[in-house]
């Protein structure tokens, strides 16, 4: 336990990813096959469910620090994080870290104290308390309440295998996906050189884009680049293998059940075949709001009436493996060409839910430009721009791919209620609520909590405490004087919110220290903004 | 009587016609210590204690009539019994005693109990009201043991020095910088000072606390010098251009609030370094038990949670709304940064 959260340590105390990397690689060569397994495990952001519900937790955290509840809860509001809190209010142990391994104190000490009774739970988790240290504390409080987190992004500990191991990254990425067992056989298998992947459900890691941050022009000559509508919905990979289907979302979620349309749909599917595509709602030839969507996401099981009501489909955008071969070397104009091909001789039924779109048609940039402005009436969020001799790489690389989002909706708006951030942002005032002018009052119309720097947040922090009306509970009402501008991605006529509109990604763009709350919109402008958009 | 109340210039000693770190100019002051926040210019008459003089002098440009006084001596101010007790905050910081007619009143300003090597040691004065600040006051808030820090910041210092990497640590100019610099183990290396910190540090050195050398960064021409060296700097220069002569550096930010990891990740420090000049939640009970006091006062801080427990283990105490906002920790960083910026300003000027 001590090696991982010295490694813990390591990672939380930096933020330079070279330093991170080698704080990993350090860790792998040391561990064993059975360790290493359940650190990547963690790190990888996989967890095992709740443990030991919370609010068990924290009584006997209160009883053995001798602090009344009320006392605690305060606390823990300070913190922002429950595993730490304890952490930092039991009593010091004269324990050094423990010398056990992880494999041992998630299997042996940890995931056993589900099958206890409640008296048996309180003995054990005080005796772990007592054996380890503040920091090996607190990561074991977050394993047992199934909230590890870690700041490293699955790329990061794919590139640390990477060095350890002399295997490819995007073989280990691909070992890394799907579902799996965090035990010595399979970190053995994950560095085994031979590529020989036996796992059927593994879908390839995604290739992604960044947004476009030079002229479009730059990008060269247009005729060596295919440019398709940027869908909002769910990012997601179809598989067919030996008879199976998989389809997993971006998230690295296996929602085959949750949109059962598609599944049914694949058995129709060559063998061998994994798409690249976009989940949407879908209905009459035309994309439904992505607020739709939403009401399927989360969802386990979907309802006839729900189905019915918000039927999905799968755009797809490419083809990654035909024929049990791995196709994704191969130039995107061949994927394309191919992927038409198996969409079209599919049944007919299956065709309404397996569908493809046109790529965008333009003799140059100015035209594609142009094209680009119809995009919210679209319901889409602007183009893709793929070059198309490009392979589908794996992660985020610059140069191939790239995403030209539209401008998002603006609104100037008046800050009038702050609450306090979790987790980093715990015990500053970082959310914050947005009033804009109607007939001379100001009324709330969205909640943002992105976008400043922390230089900012600690000066509306500072703003916020000192200039507070009221409080109630979490939440300050604060005078009415900071503007910010503000950007969403669409607006849409809502009977739960005040203003009469609910607006989708609401974030701060920038604080408009040069405007005075007069020089807010109003609401009206807001309408206007909702008639132009549908 | 409450000897000591709230005012909308400061704490005011009524029968004495004094205020006791008062914010806006008054006729007489008593300062607790020299940090910006307690230290006001613009008055006429200011009381301070002997340790302290250099650091009051230089906080108030040497404007006003400045009287001094040692720890424990008394004066009479219109019939009111002062004197100065040492509050083992920063050099010079004294908890100012009152008393008339009998009565005894204590006010903390800021404290701590915690050994500090570059002032004198937190002394208890029994009392029948006792002010006491609050900055920590909840019990996350548990403060390491100094030769145990010490020897991990040393550590993390020596690891620096094999990298060729320098260390970085911004802390407070006026106290934690000092703390730091005679706590470390200077052999490990030179040891370089940011010029706000300098300034005070002379301070420190006239009135006779002994350092080991240390050289303000401006005077250093060959940049090579920082390769495995030691720099202490006020927080508003994290993260600007200064800092870039130091080349590869490993950097650390000292505070109490770094106890928590939210706030040492919003820091983006690569260490944070939980050293505060104030007292701990275990400070603060065993400090006010310390006083006998019957009647507490709380202020600057978690107010209404202090407040709260001491009146759940049978303690008659209080809230005293001041000036100072409660339970603003950031903010308080906030405001040495723009106090000090004013002053990287002012180096950068020269």
């Amino acid at each position: 336990m001590k090696n991982f959260s010295d490694l813990y340590l390591a990672l939380d105390q930096t933020n330079k990813t070279n330093e991170k990397v080698e704080a990993m690689v350090k860790y792998f060569k040391e561990a064993t096959a059975a360790d290493a397994a359940w650190a990547i495990y963690f790190l990888s952001g996989r967890k095992p469910r709740q443990i030991i519900p919370t609010a068990k937790l924290r009584m006997w955290a209160a009883e053995i620090s001798e602090i009344p509840d009320w006392l605690f809860e305060l606390s823990y509001d300070a913190v922002g994080d429950l595993g730490e809190t304890i952490a930092l209010l039991l009593p010091d142990t004269t324990a050094t870290g423990s010398e056990l391994p992880l494999a041992y104190w998630v299997e042996n000490r940890t995931v056993p104290l589900r099958g206890l009774d409640e008296s048996e739970q309180r003995e054990a988790v005080a005796q772990a308390w007592n054996e380890l240290d503040a920091n090996e504390r607190f990561i074991w409080n977050k394993l047992v309440t199934g909230s590890f987190r870690v700041g490293v992004s699955q790329l990061l500990v794919v590139r640390a295998l990477a060095q350890v191991s002399g295997i490819e990254k995007e073989i280990i990425a691909h070992r890394l996906m799907g579902s799996w067992s965090p035990n010595a056989d399979f970190y053995l298998n994950l560095l085994e050189a031979s590529s020989k992947d036996a796992d059927l459900s593994r879908p390839y890691p995604f290739h992604l884009a960044h947004q476009l941050d030079f002229p479009l022009e730059d990008l060269g000559d247009i005729r060596d680049w295919q440019a398709e509508w940027k869908w909002d919905g769910i990012r997601a990979q179809l598989i067919r293998r030996s008879g199976e289907s998989f389809l997993w979302s971006r998230g690295e979620d296996l929602v085959s059940e949750r949109f059962p349309e598609i599944t049914t749909a694949s058995f129709t599917l060559p063998d061998g075949t994994v798409l690249d595509g976009e989940i949407l709602p879908w209905k009459d030839d035309e994309v439904m709001a992505f607020a739709q969507l939403q009401r399927r996401i989360g969802r386990k099981t979907v309802g006839k009436k729900l189905l019915e009501e918000v039927p999905v489909v799968l755009l797809c955008y490419d083809l990654l493996e035909f024929g049990c071969e791995d196709f994704r070397q191969r130039e995107l104009r061949e994927r394309r060409a191919k992927l038409i091909e198996i969409l079209d001789n599919l049944p007919e039924d299956v065709r309404k839910t397996l569908i493809y779109y046109p790529v965008v048609e333009a003799k140059n940039w100015q035209e594609l430009s142009k094209i680009r402005d119809e995009s919210r009436s679209r319901r889409v969020e602007g183009f893709m721009l793929k070059r198309l001799a490009s392979p589908f790489r794996v992660g985020r690389p610059r140069g191939d791919w790239w995403k030209w989002k539209i401008d998002p909706l603006t609104i100037d708006a008046v800050m009038i209620y702050a609450q306090r951030g979790t987790g980093k942002r715990a015990s500053l005032y970082t959310d914050y609520t947005f009033a804009v002018w109607n007939n001379g009052e100001l009324v709330p119309f969205a909640k943002a909590y992105s976008g400043l720097t922390d230089k900012e947040i600690r000066r509306v922090d500072r703003f916020v405490r000192d200039n507070t009306l009221e409080t109630f509970g979490p939440v300050r009402s604060v005078t009415p004087k900071l503007v910010f501008e503000l950007g969403f991605e669409g607006i849409q006529k809502s009977t739960r919110h005040k203003s009469g509109v609910a607006v989708r990604f609401p974030r701060i763009l920038r604080w408009r220290d040069d405007k005075k709350i007069e020089d807010a919109d109003s609401l009206d402008a807001i309408h206007q903004m909702l008639e132009a958009e549908n | 009587m409450r000897l000591i109340k709230p005012t909308k210039r400061g704490l005011y000693v009524e029968p004495g016609d004094f205020y006791i770190d008062p914010w806006l100019p008054v006729e007489r002051a008593v300062l607790t210590h020299a940090h910006a926040d307690h230290t006001y210019r613009g008055s006429k008459n200011y009381l301070v204690s002997k340790e302290g003089e250099r650091l009051f002098r230089t906080r108030l440009y040497n404007e006003g009539n400045i009287e001094t006084i040692s720890y424990g001596k008394s004066k009479t101010i219109n019939g009111v019994k002062v004197s100065l007790h040492p509050a083992g905050h920063v050099l010079g910081s004294a908890q100012v005693r009152v008393e008339y007619k009998g009565e005894v009143w204590v006010a903390s300003g800021d404290y701590k109990l915690t050994f500090d090597p570059t002032c004198a040691q937190f002394e208890p004065v029994k009392c029948h009201a006792f002010i006491t600040e609050a900055t920590f006051g909840l019990p996350i808030y548990r403060w390491t043991k100094p030769e145990i820090l010490f020897e991990e910041v040393n550590d993390w210092w020596r690891g620096n020095v094999e990298k060729g990497k320098a260390t970085v640590i911004f802390a407070y100019s006026l106290g934690k910088a000092q703390r730091i610099m005679k706590s470390v183990d200077a052999s490990i290396g030179k040891i370089f000072t940011h010029g706000a910190v300098e300034r005070l540090t002379r301070d420190y050195r006239e009135t006779g606390v002994e350092f080991p050398p240390t050289k303000y960064v401006g005077e250093v021409s060959d940049k090579k010098e920082f390769a495995g060296s030691l720099v202490i700097a006020p927080p508003s220069a994290q993260d600007t251009p200064w800092t870039r002569r130091f080349g590869a550096q490993s950097t650390g930010f000292a505070s109490g609030w770094m106890r928590i990891r939210g706030a040492r990740r919003r820091r983006a420090v690569d260490r944070g370094i939980i050293l505060s000049d104030h007292a701990d939640w275990d400070e603060l009970l065993t400090a006010i038990n310390a006083t006998e006091a019957e009647q507490i006062w709380v202020t600057h801080g978690s107010i209404d949670i202090l407040v709260r427990y001491l009146k759940s283990i049978g303690k008659d105490a209080r809230p005293l709304e001041t000036k100072f906002v409660g339970d603003a920790p950031e903010s308080e960083m906030a405001k040495d940064e723009e106090e000090n910026q004013q002053r990287i300003n002012a180096d950068d000027a020269n």
